[in-house]
């Protein structure tokens, strides 16, 4: 080769070559793919959300199962009015369908920075919900002729996202089942909450529509009430952002709830 | 970072020449990457309670191993000196990346196991070392033959440690595809009145260690020469 391979000026040209190509394979690649990867989350999703009321799927008759148990998918707003609802097949591109509300983005695009910065101030974070136009997505399953609903919950761990599932009965009180998942927590310590012995610990429990905390983990051997449930012993961090995530979560749709209580006893 | 001798070829040989069958050979045994070089140790820990995923990890490996060595092997009389680990990192990075979307998009429950583990193949120093002490220095035909084998000294050991811990941690042997096959009658589990239970020992990361060392073990047992004096 003629020219200077060590010269800066070729190294640069050979970086700006580098990236170009780099990019464009990478950015063909992820758009290719992309298609199929949307649908084995769309999957996962179904299968998260019958999970927590109790029905096992796969990855093959996930939609089948999903079609069969949920029978509506509700969207709420801020003020945990119902502003739309679906039902029937899920069309992937349907930016309207509750079920392809994007929660975790929605929380990490909005509600993480506007939940600190409200600290614990309920109306501040509500106000600041409300100006995002976020939307929540709520889903109704019938099992077995009684109707569950499913909340969505997203929040942080120690070191990372958390997220889950939460089943209410048809009181609208109390947990039928959760299920709950996460990206980078300890294992052995903040990752057990994806245990079946933390899970279960959540059934029956209710919300106390009564005070000002709806749900709450506490540390680790403390006594818990109907309205609270053991944390992990050493996932102290974990423990807690699942409780605030709960806490969080229900407090846009207690109003819902309270409402179609108030509806279904007229 | 490795004991290989760089070799500059003069004349054109054929490719399955002697000593390029060598670079076959060698790392599946006496220059193995994880036995005797001691390298991508932390994935050999990580991912062996399963077969299924030993076997995606190691076609994972196997492909980036091929590809940064082939590619490398192609730019290294254009590579300028000054960057050119930041040159084999990109190589390396860009094609663990498409593996991993290959993955979340054809089986995305494996990807969900192997979680960061893919992601850390960048990191792997079998991949790094090959391609700084063989590709940059070879022509890609003797490279290629370079990759395959190092690949396969790396997944042999993977496979051997899964299948250890898969069947006496689980009770039970899992391919890609297939999903997990239990071949012990249930019967025979102390729960159901009989006398065996798995192994939870044989499931956590230091099995994995002590079955990876009793491989070394035997190497050195039948092949003396690997044993330093000190």
């Amino acid at each position: 080769m003629a020219m200077n391979k060590n010269s800066t000026g070729y190294t640069f040209a050979f970086s700006v070559m580098m990236v170009v190509v780099v990019g464009s394979t990478l950015a063909f690649t992820a758009l290719s793919l992309k298609d199929r990867q949307n649908a084995n989350a769309a999957d996962k999703k179904m299968m998260d959300v019958l999970s927590a009321v109790g029905i096992s799927s796969t990855r093959a008759n996930a939609s089948e199962m999903f079609q069969q148990y949920v029978v509506e998918r509700i969207a709420l707003n801020a003020d945990g009015q119902a502003v739309s609802s679906k039902a029937g097949a899920i069309d992937p591109t349907d930016k309207t369908d509750p079920f392809n509300i994007d929660v975790k983005k929605d929380y990490r695009a909005h509600v993480k920075s506007a939940a600190k910065a409200a600290d614990g101030d309920e109306s501040v974070l509500r106000a600041a919900m409300k100006d995002a136009e976020l939307t929540f997505p709520l889903f109704r399953c019938e099992k077995e002729g009684e109707s569950l609903y499913v909340v969505p919950v997203v929040g942080s761990g120690l070191w990372g996202p958390i997220w889950g599932y939460l089943a209410m009965e048809s009181d609208m009180k109390t947990i039928y089942g959760a299920t709950f998942d996460h990206k980078t927590e300890t294992p052995g310590l903040g990752a057990e909450i994806k245990e079946a012995f933390f899970q279960d610990k959540f059934q029956g429990k209710t919300i106390n529509s009564a005070s000002e905390l709806l749900f709450d983990v506490v540390k680790g051997g403390a006594p818990t009430t109907a309205h609270s449930v053991d944390g992990i012993t050493g996932g102290t961090i974990t423990s807690k952002g699942v409780g605030e995530m709960i806490d969080r979560t229900l407090k846009v749709y207690v109003d819902y709830f309270e409402t179609q209580n108030a509806r279904a006893s007229r | 970072m490795s004991t290989e001798t760089q070799t500059v070829e003069k004349a054109r040989e054929p490719l399955f020449s002697k000593k390029n069958k060598k670079l076959l050979s060698d790392p599946l045994n006496d220059s193995n990457p994880i036995t005797v070089q001691v390298l991508g140790i932390c994935s050999a820990l990580a991912i062996t309670v399963q077969l299924q995923q030993a076997v995606i990890m190691s076609l994972s490996v196997l492909f980036v191993m091929i590809g940064g060595n082939v590619i490398i092997s192609l730019l290294r009389n254009t590579i300028p000196d000054r960057i050119r680990i930041i040159v084999q990192l990109v190589v390396v990075a860009s094609l663990v990346i498409i593996v991993d979307q290959v993955l979340k998009a054809f089986q995305p429950d494996i990807s969900e196991k192997l979680s960061v583990f893919v992601g850390l193949i960048i990191t792997n120093c079998i991949i790094m070392g090959r391609l700084e002490a063989f590709a940059l220095g070879n022509k890609p035909g003797p490279s290629f033959l370079d990759a395959i084998g190092n690949a396969m000294g790396y997944a042999w050991i993977l496979l051997v440690v899964s299948i250890v811990r898969e069947i006496f941690g689980s009770g039970a042997i899992s391919l890609p595809g297939m999903g997990q096959v239990k071949f012990l009658p249930s019967s025979w589990f102390i729960a159901e009145g009989g006398l065996y239970e798995n192994n939870n020992l044989m499931i956590l990361p230091p099995m994995a260690l002590v079955t990876v060392g009793v491989i070394i073990w035997i190497q050195r047992s039948r092949n003396k020469s690997l044993i330093e004096e000190n």
